[in-house]
């Protein structure tokens, strides 16, 4: 079996001693349409991987710029299917950067584990990272997305205990997402020499590249963060230029750029 | 060994109800949840902690609730005898006091200084502002928008009680939504807060926890009914939204497989018209929400559906999972009261027996209205009256055509 594109990407990462930048960005929003070509965008801005929100009724681990984000989403239709859909898409001109599915366990449930493992391995997924599916509930799951080249992400975070991060560890594939800080999503700045901390324990756990979310906010942040990670995760900040110009979706590209490319610059600095 | 004897071992390890339950919550909270499960498992058979519990129910609460004959609505329906459980006579007019006793006095032990909760009627917020205010702990209440419309008197009762009341205008603006916030604040604060979750459902261990907390009502009812009846009665039932109350009545009885359960959900407009909150009865399919896989109202994209009740503490598309195993193994039937129904039982419990029931427990009611008609007057149905009806005279007063 061929590699998968996460630790293709990774290891050419490796090579380079470059840090992985991974935005983030809710499907659907802030009309369908539009998404293809903003993933396109993140990655003309020196995008890693794609993490790519699938919108939820109910996402409690968000804070309100992804709920709104999946309000606005929700309100035009975007189910799991179209988001599959939006991959499929974006395939056909870019076979080499990863594209992570994230959000919330219930929409695959509905779907069926079988259906949802199928299409997204058709569609040209590489990994999933379902808020509310840690390890010990992925029992199901887990084996159907080895067998379809699908990479579990699993989350860590500073509540974490060594020995959920060794069971983590062992689970997760990919990499591993820290989860900067107690609280939800677009919560306040972080602190990177916490962060290097709560890190230092997990390399010896793993050899998984470490990459950091929550609290990004600028290039100063993604490169303070770049100097203990193996990647920076970018969400909110990006949401919320979509917000801000969810009237004008044609300057949006160009506003994910200018984001994106203050943090790739910063961090290959 | 009955054939449901194994029923109460459940959950498993992992908090799992056979397909149902679990912990589905993001990583930053599994800690919060190992700890929470250590530490209930330590005190659950400790002496003191239960000396405790049972004297804060004796003296606090006011326990044991009686078990009422309502004679008169009895012989009216011209079937079986119905009795109630008069939970409406606990300290703070409902069921839920029991459980936010038993989870205050673990925040204690837990050394957490601030309890937050999610509230639909309000009747568990109310419940943990009180318990809040006597322990001398923060506390603050998250209610969706609607139900802070609804139910006005006890976003006030709660805010007296010295608790500081979040309306919840996300999503539908319902209990479901006041729990996405309350879970939100919890990853926020989660060093300092205990989250006193007031229903069956949330994340392992809540629903076994609050189960066993709140199955005071079923051991006492049993008990009751060999003193009063002579016998164990032939039914019980209760209302489920979550499913707290039905839980606490029915719990005890589970290997006394002579006795029917039944639990009742909210028809709404009728569960045909999709605007209700039976996901049980509407058979809806099974799905993960607020950390537990149960039977979830969700549409076929898995987006969570909006219900309908009148009684805003039903109002929820899930219900906790451990009546979805019974639900599947066939140990209690599961049906819906409609609003009309619903709204007629508490009319006639009201005029008949003198008794104001919550909208809630009057979808208790009105099923075994209709049960008690098809049976003898030599059989006994047992309800959970599972609280006061004070709360919801501005709602009826609203359909009366009078506003105060």
């Amino acid at each position: 079996m061929t590699m998968n594109r996460i630790d293709q990407r990774f290891a050419a990462l490796k090579t380079q001693s470059r840090r992985a930048l991974i935005p983030y960005i809710t499907a659907g929003d802030p009309a369908p349409q539009y998404t293809v070509g903003f993933m396109h965008a993140c990655v003309e801005a020196g995008a890693d991987v794609l993490e790519l929100g699938v919108p939820f009724s109910d996402p409690m681990a968000d804070g309100p710029v992804i709920q709104k984000a999946c309000a606005r989403a929700l309100k035009h239709g975007t189910r799991l299917a179209d988001v599959l859909d939006m991959v499929a898409s974006f395939r056909e001109t870019d076979q080499v950067t990863p594209v992570v599915l994230m959000g919330y366990l219930n929409p695959i449930e509905r779907m069926g584990y079988e259906a949802f493992v199928q299409r997204a391995r058709e569609v040209g997924v590489d990994g999933v990272l379902m808020v509310d599916m840690p390890p010990e509930e992925a029992t199901a799951i887990a084996p159907l997305f080895t067998e379809h080249g699908l990479q579990s992400i699993f989350l860590l975070a500073p509540t974490t205990s060594s020995s959920r991060a060794a069971t983590i560890c062992a689970h997760g594939e990919g990499y591993l997402y820290y989860v900067s800080l107690k609280g939800v999503t677009g919560a306040a700045s972080l602190d990177v020499e916490a962060v290097a901390r709560q890190l230092a324990p997990l390399r010896e756990m793993t050899d998984l590249p470490l990459c950091v979310g929550f609290g990004i906010r600028d290039g100063e942040t993604a490169a303070a963060v770049g100097q203990v990670a193996d990647g920076v995760i970018v969400g909110s900040a990006l949401v919320s230029r979509i917000a801000e110009n969810a009237e004008r979706p044609e300057v949006i590209p160009a506003a994910l750029k200018a984001v994106l490319g203050d943090m790739r610059d910063a961090l290959d600095r | 060994m009955t054939k449901f004897s194994d029923l109460t071992r459940l959950p498993d390890a992992q908090g799992h109800f056979g397909p149902y339950g679990g912990r589905f919550v993001s990583e930053t909270l599994s800690f919060a949840l190992e700890e929470l499960e250590k530490v209930y498992m330590s005190l659950r058979d400790d002496a003191d902690f239960q000396a405790d519990f049972d004297r804060d129910l004796a003296h606090y609460v006011g326990r044991p609730s009686p078990l009422y004959h309502a004679e008169r609505w009895s012989e009216k329906l011209g079937g079986a005898q119905i009795w109630l459980k008069r939970e409406d006579l606990n300290h703070t007019g409902a069921h839920k006091v029991n459980n936010t006793i038993g989870q205050a006095l673990l925040a204690k032990k837990s050394g957490k200084p601030r309890v937050i909760a999610e509230t639909g009627a309000g009747q568990h917020g109310v419940a943990t502002a009180t318990v809040a205010a006597r322990l001398g702990l923060k506390c603050e209440i998250y209610m969706g928008a609607e139900d802070v419309e609804r139910q006005k008197l006890n976003v006030y009762r709660m805010r007296l009680l010295g608790a500081e009341v979040h309306p919840v205008e996300s999503g539908s603006r319902t209990l479901k939504d006041a729990m996405n916030e309350a879970l939100r604040d919890w990853v926020t604060n989660v060093d300092d807060t205990f989250y006193i979750i007031g229903t069956v459902a949330g994340p392992h261990p809540y629903p076994a926890m609050v189960r066993d907390f709140t199955a005071v009502i079923g051991r006492e009812a049993r008990k009751q009914s060999l003193a009063q009846i002579g016998r164990l009665p032939d039914a019980l039932v209760a209302c489920v939204g979550g499913g707290s109350n039905a839980i606490g009545l029915f719990y005890p009885f589970l290997e006394d497989e002579e006795v029917a359960m039944v639990g009742v959900e909210a028809g709404g407009d009728g569960v045909e018209t999709g605007r209700h909150a039976a996901p049980l009865t509407g058979n809806a399919p099974s799905g993960v929400l607020h950390g537990n896989r149960t039977y979830l109202m969700s549409d076929a994209s898995g987006q969570v559906s909006e219900t309908h009740s009148i009684s805003a503490g039903l109002d929820y598309p899930g219900v906790g999972p451990e009546h979805a195993l019974w639900k599947d193994v066939g140990r209690v039937s599961y049906v819906a009261a409609n609003d009309d129904a619903v709204l007629e039982a508490f009319r006639e419990l009201t005029c008949i027996e003198g008794i104001m029931p919550a909208l809630e427990s009057a979808h208790a009611l009105a099923h075994a209205k209709v049960m008690a008609a098809s049976m003898r007057p030599d059989q006994h149905i047992v309800v959970n009256l599972s609280g006061r009806g004070d709360k919801d005279i501005h709602t009826v007063a609203k359909l009366d055509g009078l506003e105060f």
